[in-house]
């Protein structure tokens, strides 16, 4: 029997406190789960720094590719024997499905915009070149590799592939919008899944939702705008994750300039450097990060050492609400302020926006901006969501941004009470 | 603060105007591509190379009071149209920016439509692949816009210019 046919003797399943039980019956799909560049996304948190605020916020991104996995084996249960739908796809839906994420590193956040790397080249070079994932894959078929990487780089020509794992409602959004609001507690993010992917049917391009599903299509919209406000862009988590990228940054720089570690930070070498290869990229986890916060907490520089001890213990930076436009002017004049004040604005002022954390809100948009959800009309013709739903045009409409400042309030209070760059500080932040 | 805003910013006040949203998305991303320092993040997406950040961003921008959006019928969907506002024009004063002049590449793209930039941003999101994968690339994942080989040649040709354009400016 050919490879991309072979079943397992016994089904396995995975327990899962989100879809209850994931189940897995093709061997390349358990040979997957077993390579050591997928067993190390058990070592990489889901939401990054949110743990520092939502404390059940633990879980990973193994969990989570899991999770998409499962929902797109639903969905193709589903689309079995319906137009549009190739089953000769389905193992290729489910390996992108299960790799999508594959590339994310530790705290990638703050690791793509200091080092300035990409995690989706990341998911390229583990399925593109020599990994255990390749080996397994091209046993398949030699070109398998690549129409895996293709469709997670949504470049792949059959769309409705694309579309499961990437679209304005798919497998990959279904199962962290559940996933994370499970972990983290909080009682908003949820909404039917079981309806959602009993409504969905294959078109030529795209999944569309029967228009009898509607209702179910906007808690989930909703699900996205409340689960971003409240947990993805939540004002702590942005205060650890500013701390984050500001400790890279000093270590960066600190290394450029020639300091003299205590704990030579070998894992970070290639980082610093600019040159990282797929073989030190694979051996940076979450582990190895933190475990290096924590030898720099005792190192010389005080900066580095500070901002360290912030995370590791958090004791985060305090924020304010603020308007870059109109208030310009203080910001000029606090920057002057902290250098006076013996405090480097470089590591501890710093503006946060909505856009530093994009993440796509439904907008329906303009005509060919970008793809939207259709709904399957009783007479078989397509219709934008906000055209039909009063609640998701309202909310696609609005456009919420923010902008908070982060400073350390600790090290201000510390200033003496004497002190005039310190009574002016506070008038600034206090205004 | 706002550096990533400052640069499109400079790039509104030197194109007056901007008509429609995949145009604007697909101008920033052919002028990061020719090498010009913008930040945004791409994804290939229905319709090409689109950024999220990108969308945020603008709406930042409008919110603040700096840009102005316009929302225009067109048969059957809406056009956005974007202009900077007199706060916009001012922010530049009090910003220092060093941002290399994209006017000529500007004028070049804002003669062409919003499909062939499309195509072009798309060829270029392919720009390690051989001139022929390439191609081949855009029939795939473009099936249904149908360009021609007329329109590919022509997009070559611009692609040309562009570099040219920018190696003369360096």
């Amino acid at each position: 029997m050919a490879y991309r046919d072979e079943k397992l003797q016994e089904e396995k399943v995975f327990k899962d406190p989100v879809h209850r039980y994931i189940h897995v019956r093709d061997k390349v799909i358990w040979d997957l789960i077993g390579t050591p560049e997928f067993q190390r996304l058990r070592r990489i948190k889901q939401l990054g720094t949110s743990y520092l605020t939502f404390h059940g916020a633990e879980h990973s991104r193994f969990n989570h590719s899991l999770g998409v996995y499962e929902i797109v084996r639903r969905i193709i249960e589903n689309f079995r024997h319906r137009p549009h739908w190739d089953e000769e796809e389905r193992l290729l839906c489910l390996c992108a499905a299960l790799l999508h994420d594959l590339g994310h590193g530790p705290f990638s956040h703050s690791f793509e915009k200091v080092f300035d790397l990409n995690h989706e080249e990341f998911t390229r070079q583990i399925i593109l070149g020599d990994t255990n994932v390749h080996q397994i894959l091209k046993k398949v078929s030699s070109d398998f590799p690549q129409k895996v990487a293709d469709v997670i780089h949504k470049t792949y020509p059959n769309k409705l592939v694309v579309s499961l794992i990437s679209s304005q409602i798919d497998a990959d959004r279904m199962d962290y919008l559940l996933r994370d609001a499970y972990y983290t507690g909080v009682s908003y993010g949820h909404f039917d899944m079981e309806r959602i992917l009993r409504v969905m049917r294959p078109m030529e391009d795209q999944v569309v939702i029967k228009k009898s599903g509607m209702h179910a299509v906007e808690d989930y919209i909703m699900s996205r705008y409340q689960m971003y406000w409240q947990v993805y862009f939540h004002p702590v988590t942005r205060s650890a994750e500013v701390i984050l990228s500001k400790i890279l940054q000093r270590a960066k720089e600190l290394y450029e300039n020639g300091y003299a570690f205590k704990v030579k930070p070998v894992h970070f070498l290639s980082f610093f450097q600019q040159e990282v290869d797929l073989d030190e990229y694979l051996h940076l986890d979450e582990a190895v990060v933190l475990y290096y916060f924590q030898t720099w907490m005792g190192e010389d520089d005080p900066v580095l050492s500070d901002l360290s001890n912030r995370f590791v213990n958090r004791h985060l930076f305090k924020y304010i609400e603020f308007n870059p436009n109109h208030q310009l002017k203080q910001w000029a004049e606090l920057q002057q302020l902290f250098k006076k004040a013996g405090i480097d604005p470089e590591y501890y002022l710093e503006v946060d926006s909505s856009s530093d954390l994009p993440y796509d809100f439904y907008r329906p948009g303009e005509e060919e901006e970008r793809l939207p959800i259709h709904l399957l009309m009783p007479d078989g013709e397509l219709r934008e969501l906000s055209r039909q739903s009063d609640i998701v045009e309202s909310i696609s409409g609005k456009k919420r941004t923010d902008h908070k400042l982060y400073f350390p309030m600790d090290l201000i209070e510390g200033l003496s009470d004497r002190s005039r760059i310190k009574k002016r500080i506070m008038e600034i932040l206090q205004e | 603060m706002l550096k990533e805003h400052a640069k499109l910013i400079a790039f509104f006040s030197q194109c007056q105007e901007v008509k429609g949203r995949k145009r604007l998305q697909k101008m920033i991303y052919i002028l990061k591509k020719c090498g010009f320092p913008f930040s945004e993040r791409y994804q290939f997406h229905f319709y090409g190379p689109y950024s999220e950040e990108l969308t945020l961003r603008v709406e930042e921008l409008n919110n603040l009071g700096l840009l102005d959006e316009e929302k225009e019928k067109k048969s059957g969907y809406y056009q956005y149209r974007y202009t900077l506002t007199e706060e916009g024009k001012n922010f530049l004063h009090h910003y220092d920016l060093d941002m290399p002049d994209m006017k000529p590449l500007i004028d070049l793209l804002n003669e062409r439509s919003s499909r062939f930039l499309e195509l072009v941003s798309t060829m270029l999101y392919f720009d390690e692949l051989s001139r022929e994968e390439v191609e081949k690339k855009v029939h795939t994942v473009k099936s249904k816009q149908n360009y021609t080989a007329e329109e590919i040649a022509e997009a070559w040709a611009f692609i040309e210019a562009l570099r040219l354009s920018v190696t003369n400016d360096q």
